[in-house]
């Protein structure tokens, strides 16, 4: 069964939407697009989709991935297109490649994140992340559905670094490992208040640039990028 | 004004607040209009909860008639929860709509549809967040132009405004889809003009031209015992009794065409077709199926249509076919066929999703659970014993129940639902208990029927509150003491039966919300006053158990209504006589005022009545006074096969196949709905 796997943009007002939210409006868009989903058998079929990770509630991404199975051979670059077409503007389809092993949640262990922060100080945030950085471990708390969960955010923390868009707003560049419980651009927040003096007078805007393997000089390797080779391999063995 | 996205203001206070997306707006199909290219702006309200309010049908088919003008721009706005409404007054953010993110009080006129009187406190948080003034005495002002929009109700609620008539400019009863455009013609005309006179001025055209009823033009006088002594026009050119709005003809209006798709959770999540309006029965208790007279049916070519295009342009994977007794539509049987054969292999769920389906028979419920789930069936007696099912004209004898019931246990259905209400007209304990009897054989016949012992009830009771324009709008309504000690006494009667007990599961909610709606059904204008006290005592979503507060109301009806000589009690206990003018009197719902008092007479004796579709007119008023007739077919049409959406290879696994039940079951027993949810 062909399976293609996705890539997609959770863009503006649209990072307001919720994992479930993003879910269902995929699964009513594939309907749309008229894309041949298989289902899954039983009582109750649903379309086979697998989930790759999600961006928080709130959180823009620009790297987000699923992969869907499919009843019948569609191109990966037409399910793009209409899939895209079928949805609404902010949920933006970037990629769609034909699924190679191994399976996308072994290429993904770390996220690339850029929080805009209106209103922060820019020294103050400088002062904030050589703390943070310069700690061997720092936890903190987050409410869940589940209670009280503590993360360590230093130790998900692969490098930070800091400027200023303009003079009153900082953006922060971070690179987090995919830990469990997940560290999410709010614990790394909670976590640079704590060390030091950081005022944030409004809820800072966080974007997911990048997922994927983390290599040794801290940049991620594309997940997609092995599945694209295969099948440039496999056109270049056609052509021969 | 200027139309201006507020959106940049709203943006960092939504990470603060519960579930954010329902304030984002983008839903598919959506319009966004240049404000500028406007001539007439619409902002119309659903006074609920987003997740509630997006599927309502009402508004959306305003929306979408609306934006189909192209000097017409329509958004829409719900309730914001207290989190939001608490930021949105600490940083100055008014009542905004959810397409533009525009002030509401930036449009020209502000539609607000009540399915139910619960959204009354809504309303006036709406009006205040958006800078209106709550009281239609404060919006008076001199000059040409208007300062504020005109506030415009509608929707069922609207057919008894008054206590709400010192809030809302005007009035629009009945079908909106051609009142709508009639109201924005005039708008039109008066603002190209330069809406001379003001806001007084265009309520005075819309009003002369019959298009909408408007309290201020009405004065209201009361008795010394506080019932009203006369309701009476001061200006001489508007309607004396402002009279209800008919569509005719729903071919020619199949709207929505393109549904909204909603990003949040919603209520209901799949696409709403209306096979038809109105309903015939003749339940005495039902409202909508008194004020929507006569039935207008859509053909099943519109239907197939409507449901085809529906699921192209919003993806949704169930079909709701919309009305109030959905299996009374004279080519259901087609129709179910028809789109079960269209969408078998497609996961697409076809449901009947009211609970008021008449006629029930296996072979229509099998269609509707072809390409779904078979989990529930819900059947409505509404009266638990025969006698009380005879008072409210909904006739069902307990062995045809129980052999509907059995059949449909015996074609595969798990879960049977059973819907009652409590606090009828003549009811005693009695009545009540017989629920009991008929779950006990409910239960035995559908373990004879399906041949094991896991069968399930569920019996599900709510309060009766008697509503204007029915043969019980002159009902005392049984006090909440009353219905809870009746169901208290049910439950133990269900619970103490050793041999079913644990089968039946028992679902009812406190009485007390359906004293405050009664008194919001059927109060007048000096309800207004409780309402708005509620309001400024902190009363809001009062539909929601988690914010309805009874002791608040009862404060309110206190202060506001002791000095008057009118009381709680008053409004909702206390049975009517035939000579007293009741607040909504001056509307004309069509129905005649001595049909509805004879039914209500025959209620009281017991006597049934037939459905004017099968037999001969019994002359209830609607069809001479409104001009109407009953539009029913069948047209002898059937659905032909389109290429469906989404449809997969036959690998893929559609629903088990259900028995083949074909079996009919003696037709008009009870109210049934096959649902596939
Ligand atoms: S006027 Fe006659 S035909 Fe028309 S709805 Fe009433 S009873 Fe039925």
């Amino acid at each position: 069964m062909a399976r293609v796997r996705v890539r997609f943009a959770k863009r503006g007002r649209l990072r307001f939407l919720s994992h479930r939210d993003i879910a269902r409006t995929f699964e009513r868009g594939l309907r749309r697009a008229r894309i041949p989903v298989a289902f899954s058998a039983g009582f109750s079929p649903h379309p086979r989709v697998s989930w790759v990770g999600a961006a928080p509630t709130g959180a823009a991404s620009e790297a987000e991935y699923f992969e869907v199975a499919l009843s019948a051979p569609m191109e990966p670059e037409q399910v793009r297109a209409e899939l895209d077409a079928a949805l609404p503007p902010g949920l933006d389809v970037l990629h769609c490649v034909a699924a190679d092993s191994p399976p996308l949640p072994d290429r993904i262990d770390a996220s690339r994140w850029r929080l805009r922060m209106p209103g922060a100080a820019i020294a103050d945030l400088d002062v904030a992340v050589a703390e943070l950085l310069g700690r061997e471990s720092l936890t903190v708390e987050r409410a869940t559905k589940d209670g009280r969960r503590r993360v360590d955010v230093r130790e998900a923390v692969v490098w930070a670094v800091c400027r200023a868009e303009n003079d009153t707003c900082a953006i922060l560049d971070v690179v987090v490992r995919h830990t469990t419980p997940a560290v999410r651009p709010d614990d790394v927040l909670t976590a640079l208040s704590a060390v030091a003096v950081l005022s944030v007078p409004v809820p800072p805007e966080p974007t997911r640039l990048e997922q994927g393997r983390l290599r040794e000089d801290g940049t991620l390797a594309d997940p997609l990028v092995p599945d694209r080779d295969e099948a440039a391999r496999l056109v270049g063995q056609l052509e021969a | 004004m200027s139309g201006q996205s507020l959106f940049p203001l709203l943006e960092p206070l939504l990470p603060r607040v519960r579930k954010p997306v329902q304030y984002v707006g983008g839903e598919g199909n959506a319009v966004v209009k240049p404000w500028g290219d406007a001539a007439v702006h619409w902002c119309l309200m659903y006074p609920d909860a987003y997740e509630v309010g997006l599927p309502n049908q009402g508004v959306q088919i305003l929306y979408e008639i609306l934006n189909e003008q192209p000097d017409v721009l329509a958004e829409r706005t719900y309730s914001v929860w207290p989190d939001l409404e608490a930021l949105m007054r600490e940083h100055r953010i008014p009542q905004f709509t959810v397409d533009g993110h525009r002030p509401v009080g930036d449009f020209d006129l502000f539609g607000v549809s009540f399915s139910t009187e619960l959204g009354y406190t809504n309303l006036l948080s709406a009006l205040d967040l958006a800078g209106i003034p709550l009281r239609t005495a404060d919006r008076a002002a001199p000059g040409d132009g208007l300062t504020w929009p005109v506030v415009i109700a509608g929707g069922h609620a609207a057919f008894n405004p008054e206590p709400i008539a010192d809030f809302v400019d005007a009035v629009v009863l009945g079908d909106g889809e051609q009142a709508v455009l009639l109201i924005t013609d005039i708008t039109r005309a008066w603002k190209a003009a330069g809406a001379p006179g003001g806001r007084t001025e265009l309520l005075h055209r819309l009003a002369r031209r019959k298009l909408v009823y408007v309290p201020e033009f009405y004065d209201v006088s009361y008795r010394p015992d506080g019932r009203i002594a006369a309701v009476t026009r001061n200006r001489d050119d508007v309607p004396e009794r402002p009279a209800k709005h008919t569509l005719t003809d729903l071919d020619s209006w199949p709207y929505p065409k393109t549904p909204l798709v909603p990003l949040a959770e919603t209520v209901h999540e799949r696409l709403s077709v209306e096979i038809f309006r109105g309903c015939t029965r003749g339940c005495r208790f039902c409202q909508a199926g008194m004020i929507t007279r006569p039935v207008r049916e859509r053909s099943i070519t519109t239907v197939g249509e409507m449901v085809d295009a529906g699921l192209a342009a919003s993806g949704f994977s169930e079909v709701g076919l919309l009305s109030l007794s959905s299996a009374d539509h004279s080519e259901i049987g087609e129709i179910a066929k028809g789109l079960a054969d269209r969408y078998e292999g497609t996961n697409t769920a076809l449901s009947l999703p009211s609970t008021r389906v008449d006629a029930f028979n296996v072979t229509l419920a099998n269609e509707f659970s072809r390409n779904g789930r078979r989990s529930g069936l819900t059947f409505a007696p509404e009266g638990g014993s025969e006698r009380l099912r005879r008072v409210i004209n909904k006739t069902v004898s307990a062995e045809d129940l129980v052999r509907t019931v059995s059949t449909a246990y015996a074609n595969g259905w798990r879960q049977v639902k059973l819907y009652f209400m409590c606090g009828l007209p003549t009811e005693t304990d009695q009545d009540v208990l017989e629920i009991a009897d008929l779950a006990r054989e409910v239960i035995r016949a559908g373990r004879r029927a399906s041949g094991h012992r896991d069968i399930r009830c569920t019996v599900s009771i709510g309060g009766f509150v008697p509503k204007s324009h029915t043969p019980f709008q002159w009902a005392g309504q049984a006090s909440h003491e009353v219905t809870d000690q009746r169901l208290k006494l049910l439950r133990d009667t269900v619970r103490a039966d050793r041999e079913v007990g644990r089968a039946v599961g028992f679902r009812y909610h406190d009485g007390r919300p359906g004293i405050i709606e009664g008194l919001l059904a059927r109060g007048d204008r000096r309800v207004g006053r409780v309402i708005e006290r509620v309001w400024r005592d902190g009363g809001r979503f009062d539909g929601w158990s988690e914010y309805f507060s009874f002791a608040r109301w009862e404060a309110a009806c206190e202060a506001e209504l002791t000095g008057l000589g009118v009381s709680l009690d008053w409004f909702t206990t206390r049975e009517r006589d035939e000579r007293e003018i009741l607040p909504w009197d001056h509307l004309d719902a069509g129905l005649d005022r001595d049909w509805l008092w004879a039914d209500w007479q025959d209620a009281l004796r017991a006597t049934e009545l037939d459905d004017c579709r099968w037999t001969p007119c019994y002359d209830c008023g609607v069809c001479p006074t409104m001009g109407t007739e009953n539009q029913i077919g069948p047209t002898g049409r059937t659905l032909i096969p389109v290429i469906p959406v989404g449809r997969t290879d036959a690998s893929a696994a559609s629903a088990e196949p259900g028995p083949a039940g074909s079996s009919p079951v003696p037709s008009d027993l009870a109210r049934v709905s096959a649902s596939s949810t």
